[in-house]
């Protein structure tokens, strides 16, 4: 167990120095520093003090040593664009990204597991024939395409919902919630079923394919044998067993929809990490870039790490595998 | 993929591929194909619209490229059948007078040449590096699927992003618009890699032990040749139903980049800068200006995807 | 940020129930009162706008957008009525001791957001500060040589030359605290073409009627009403109390959010939906004429373009050329489709509010490709040429940039259109990196001389101000002198004369090419009412919210 733990946190540790290290290249190689820094009637003197100051005349490898250090301390130097800490910038747009990127989970969660339980079970009835289609509509659905739609529909023609923003926030120490405000639970709709779109059609056909399996197994067909109600086998038995991929895929999505998130963020002016690093792209604010992919790959190698070590503890088969490929 | 054709290697990919298309004919797949009609239906409506795309120059009643006939005073004219229309533009005009028909057209070869382009590059990279990777195995294997585990990481749409915005100080300013479709190729093409080495990969794994592979091994045929002419064949299924899935996907993804502004340039729009565009107008009464790109958009893409569907569908004999 | 902006609201409190006492100095209170009389008038304004500052410095950048902000947040010495009419401000009465010096007689009593007060002082520094090297605001104390302390309410200014509009130029020039620039180390305006990071560009300490109290980039910037404002009695006073400032980039889902409600104000309406606007039954329309004109203007110094097929030689540097691309460009078409009739097509670069307007250099070339091809083709591009046309990505810049391009190619020069976003735009055209530019000017002093020194005195680059904004590097010696000439002219009616002259010089030379005023209204909840300036800066405090 501890083992397989280790090791996998090593993994991790890798994979976020090869992350570190391609954000490294992008501030480093991509924009140079000192012309980012300087005007450009800087003299070279100038120049070569700025590159001094920045240690950008030190070996590579102590720059990039550097780079981790200040990387771990959250310093990601200055944005181009706003002239503020980017750090602080990210700090101050994670909680409105968090909050929309929950919120379409538990969406995706609540309408794709009992759909896709539906139209397992109802395979062949004309509703679910419907309801698949339709799913397949909804993945050719641009995100953007969606989130105009939903304002054409709510905001213009009803006027029932906000077509932008936040509403107002709250401030819990650093986290700024919109949860505790009526405006603020409203703004959140539209965004929120965008972003969920994707991951309910997912979900939904996860889950179908996954109860279709199970219903085949003979397991199922015992406990059928059993005389066990539909009702029972269903829940009881099959959907158990579906649930554990299901909770998975939806962790690893998780990380997924908060980069997702970037349009339908776009879309709302949905003040998130998102729409930063839009603005980021399209400035060509490297810092910024550079540390959106730092937080982005770091969210995910955690998460993937705690999927993973869930996973081994539920999963007797896992452990049996490594315990023995551990004794080779 | 079949672009060595007058090797040895490459007739037999060719006659394999030939063969591969027969044993589709007389299979059940052709038969349960004529009887599902939504399959029939998005197929036509598909090629209808790859091929009035393809051929836009000849179809098209006006070249949206050719500023010299625009007319500005022709904007905003609404399609040909409410009141105010003209004939000569079927679909309306935009805010430059652009005939909207004419732009989708052009605008949706643009979307197709990204999409097909993107999805074909992803597979030659992603085939090769997944050959490699099965049939060699070791060191070479575990490089390559570490850095296919990271890049997995991160959604399609974050690696496009981060190169399209990286080529946007690489390349200077003058010649973006020259190299932006280049730029979106790769960008889409980056991200997508992964998903056929890893099929590839597991397939090759499996073929890699099984007996004629052997047996081509001890007459001694050299490996390159081997992963080419024996196992490729054999994975090619699972990677056709991918790449139709892919080529949704990365219209969608190149779309999306064009919306967000950071795809192709205004003057050279592809379906995705329509609507971006068309969105202004959203409330001011010019509807067809987003709604039509937006229908073209999602019929385009919804026909892939119920093909590359079914096709995953007749071909996993679980689900039969 | 800034710590005292819990305190009552007594201007409100004043106007809609006397009968409460100003003892309730509570926030809380505050929200309470707020809330009862809030159906009467107290009101918080929100406020959805296409960009925002992205400087809160009072002496960086001289951008509307920046204008539009800190108008509310800082005050000059002199101001303007709800008319435009010139009044006493920040200062009291002046006058002219001799031809070399201005005295002003400060108003008494005045303090900053911070509570410090009002002095000599400040002036002098403001001055100091706004002539230094990364000022881009020069050009409101035109002529000036510095400041000097009388006493604690009395300044002299010294003039280096006479400047007979000095005040017309003063109504934009910002007081700044000097303590508090001391004390957060903003001696010096923030350099924003280098995006330098400063206290003073994310935090305000003005006089004015609002203070800034929270300030999120790109997210929202929030405005108080300031409780110490020392003209918070003013007759001209509505019923704002709080502003919230919302950067919507989206056209369409800021008009979304103005018609469903969400927001009370836009001072930008798409212009393809201002006819909606008007049908809605639920908001009005503040007209008004803002001195803005849209022009083109051209790299008129470089020997080759940077951005451009023609090597060797810089085709701009040919009148000719200038004038083929005037007769090419249907301004007539460009209102009418684009701008939805909201403009006024143009000849010159002042409009008829400004001191020195003339209707003789009010004349465009006509419209006539023929011309234009036959211009073409005598100064040797009978197949034209390739340029790119850099421009702002906001609306309707960027539209009008679309609309040139297929009109120039009729006459087979081919416009690329670069759309850069607004913010990397103007930073991209001061660093001089450009051919040809689309950009907006307003006269904020409505007073020929700042535009033409501004847009067409050769560039100095020193402190006087001189070709601050001419990016093209416009370099004409008889343009010159005819500006020094304005700039010191003490009779005015000879000044209009020397006015009329260098617009007409400049119609003849063409080193920029106005294409049309723009007539934009504000968009408001119904039944609330606002002034539209000419300098299209909302003065929040003049705003009634229904």
């Amino acid at each position: 167990m501890l083992a397989f733990i280790a090791r996998r946190l090593l993994q991790s540790i890798l994979v976020m120095l090869t992350v570190g290290f391609i954000a490294f290249s992008l501030f480093n190689f991509v924009g140079d520093p000192v012309a980012l820094m300087l005007p450009p009637e800087a003299t070279q003197a100038d120049r070569d003090e700025v590159r001094k100051s920045l240690g950008l005349d030190k070996p590579f490898y102590t720059q990039f040593a550097v780079f981790v250090q200040n990387a771990l301390q959250g310093n990601f130097g200055i944005s181009l664009r706003l002239g503020r800490p980017v750090s602080q910038l990210l700090a101050e747009r994670l909680p409105a990204t968090l909050e929309l990127v929950g919120v379409a989970t538990l969406l995706a969660l609540l309408v794709g597991i009992p759909v896709g339980i539906y139209t397992a079970l109802k395979r062949d009835h004309w509703s679910s024939q419907v309801l698949l289609t339709g799913s397949l509509i909804g993945v050719s659905l641009p995100n953007f395409l969606i989130g105009i739609f939903l304002i054409i529909i709510f905001a213009v023609w009803l006027g029932v919902l906000p077509s932008f923003g936040r509403g107002d926030t709250t401030q819990l120490g650093f986290w700024s919630t919109g949860f505790l405000t009526v405006s603020g639970l409203k703004a959140v709709v539209l965004p929120a079923v965008t972003l969920g779109f994707y991951p309910v059609t997912l979900i939904m056909r996860l889950v179908r394919s996954e109860m279709l399996e199970v219903l085949r197994t003979d397991y199922i067909k015992f406990a059928r044998a059993r005389g066990l109600s539909n009702q029972a086998v269903h829940f009881g038995h099959a959907l158990k067993n579906t649930l554990v991929p299901v909770i998975t895929i939806t962790g690893l999505q998780l990380g997924g929809l908060i980069a997702f998130a970037i349009i339908t963020e776009t879309v709302f002016q949905w003040p998130g990490m998102g729409l930063l690093f839009i603005q980021a792209v399209q400035f060509a604010d490297i810092p910024v870039m550079a540390a959106y992919l730092c937080l982005i790959g770091f969210i995910f190698v955690t998460i993937n790490l705690i999927v993973d070590t869930l996973y081994y503890v539920v999963d007797p088969r896992l452990r049996m595998e490594t315990s023995s490929a551990g004794g080779h | 993929m079949t672009g060595a054709s007058g090797s040895k290697m490459g007739s037999t990919i060719g006659s394999k591929i030939a063969s591969t298309f027969r044993r589709i004919l007389d299979s059940d797949i052709w038969y349960k194909f004529k009887q599902d009609p939504i399959v029939i239906t998005a197929t036509i409506v598909g090629l209808i619209l790859i091929l009035s795309s393809a051929f836009a120059p000849l179809f098209a009643p006006h070249s949206p490229f050719d500023l010299k006939t625009l007319n500005l005073s022709d904007a905003f004219t609404p399609p040909a059948w409410i009141e105010a229309g003209k004939s000569q533009f079927l679909l309306g005009t935009d805010d430059q007078g652009r005939d909207v028909l004419s732009t989708i057209m052009y605008g949706s070869r643009a979307s197709l040449v990204v999409g097909f382009a993107a999805v074909l590059l992803s597979m030659v990279v992603g085939i090769t590096l997944g050959l490699m990777s099965g049939y060699f195995g070791g060191a070479l294997d575990a490089f390559i699927m570490r850095i296919a585990d990271v890049q997995l990481s991160f959604p399609a749409i974050l690696i496009a992003l981060l190169i399209s915005g990286v080529a946007r100080v690489v390349i200077p300013n003058s010649q973006h618009d020259q190299v932006a479709i280049y730029v979106l190729i790769f960008a889409i093409a980056a991200s997508g890699w992964v998903q056929y080495a890893r099929t590839v990969r597991g397939s090759t794994l499996v073929e890699r032990n099984k007996e004629y592979v052997q047996a081509a091994r001890v007459i001694g045929r050299r490996p390159l040749a081997i992963m080419f002419a024996h196992v490729l064949p054999n994975v090619l299924g699972p990677v056709m139903v991918l790449a139709t899935l892919h080529i949704g996907t990365a219209i969608i993804t190149e779309a999306t980049l064009s919306y967000l502004g950071v795809g192709m340039p205004a003057t050279q729009p592809t379906l995705g800068t329509m609507i971006r565009i068309g969105g202004d107008f959203l409330l001011s009464g010019e509807w067809w200006i987003l709604w039509f790109p937006g229908l073209a958009l999602v019929v385009l893409v919804l026909s892939i995807n119920i093909i590359g569907d079914w096709l995953r569908d007749a071909l996993n004999p679980k689900l039969r | 940020m800034n710590k005292n902006i819990a305190g009552p609201q007594n201007g409100a409190i004043r106007l809609c129930a006397p009968f409460l006492t100003r003892t309730i100095i509570s926030a809380l209170a505050m929200m309470v009162i707020t809330f009862w009389v809030g159906i009467c008038c107290a009101k918080p304004l929100r406020y959805a706008t296409q960009d925002e500052p992205q400087t809160l410095d009072p002496h960086s950048a001289n951008l509307a957008v920046t204008n539009r902000l800190l108008g509310n947040v800082y005050e000059g010495l002199v101001g303007r009525d709800k008319d435009f009419k010139m009044v006493p401000w920040l200062a009291l009465s002046w006058s002219q001791p001799d031809a070399k010096t201005w005295r002003f007689k400060l108003r008494p009593g005045v303090k900053f957001h911070d509570g410090s007060p009002f002095t000599a002082d400040d002036v002098v520094f403001s001055i100091e500060r706004a002539l230094s090297a990364n000022s881009q605001m020069k050009a409101s104390i035109q002529g000036v040589a510095s400041g000097k302390k009388i006493d604690d309410l009395t300044v002299d200014v010294v003039m280096k030359e006479p400047n007979p509009v000095l005040l017309n130029h003063m109504f934009f020039f910002r007081i700044m605290s000097k303590s508090w620039a001391i004390k957060n180390n903003a001696l010096l305006p923030q350099n924003y073409k280098d995006k330098e990071d400063t206290f003073a560009s994310r935090n305000t300490n003005g006089t004015g009627p609002f203070m800034v109290t929270v300030r999120q980039p790109d997210v929202k910037t929030e405005l108080v009403q300031n409780p110490n404002w020392w003209n918070k009695a003013s007759p001209e006073k509505g019923n704002i109390t709080a502003v919230t400032l919302l950067p919507v980039k989206n056209n369409a889902t800021r008009l979304a959010a103005l018609l469903s409600g969400e927001v009370d104000f836009v001072n930008d309406p798409p212009s393809q939906d201002i006819a909606r606007l008007r049908a809605a039954p639920n908001i009005t329309m503040i007209l008004g004429a803002e001195s803005r004109v849209q022009f083109l203007a051209f790299d008129l110094t470089r020997d080759e373009l940077l951005y451009s097929n023609v090597k060797g030689k810089n085709p701009f540097k040919d009148v000719r050329v200038r004038q083929a691309i005037a007769h090419a460009i249907d301004a007539e078409t460009i209102k009418l489709k684009v701008m939805r009739g909201l403009a006024r097509p143009t000849g010159t670069i002042i409009t008829p509010v400004d001191q020195g307007y003339s209707k003789d250099a009010d004349i465009r070339l006509p419209y006539n490709v023929a011309r234009a091809k036959a211009l073409l083709k005598e100064a040797g591009y009978p197949s034209g040429f390739e340029v790119t046309l850099d421009c702002g990505a906001a609306q309707p810049p960027a539209d009008i940039c679309q609309a040139i391009a297929p009109m120039l190619a009729r006459i087979d020069i081919k416009v690329t259109p670069n759309i850069v976003p607004t913010a990397n735009y103007f930073q991209k055209i001061q660093k001089f990196d450009t051919s040809f530019y689309l950009l907006s000017w307003s006269t904020p002093t409505t007073d020929a001389l700042y535009t033409l020194q501004s847009l067409l005195r050769s560039y100095s680059g020193d402190s006087s101000g001189n070709g601050d904004s001419n990016y093209g590097r416009y370099s004409s010696a008889q343009m010159d002198q005819l500006i020094d000439k304005i700039r010191i002219e003490n009779d005015l009616k000879k000044r209009d004369e020397f006015i009329r002259e260098a617009l007409m010089l400049a119609n003849d030379q063409l080193p920029i090419l106005p294409i049309h005023q723009q007539l934009w209204p504000w968009a408001m909840r119904k039944g609330s009412t606002a002034i539209l300036p000419p300098n299209n800066v909302p003065y929040f405090f003049r705003f009634n919210l229904k």
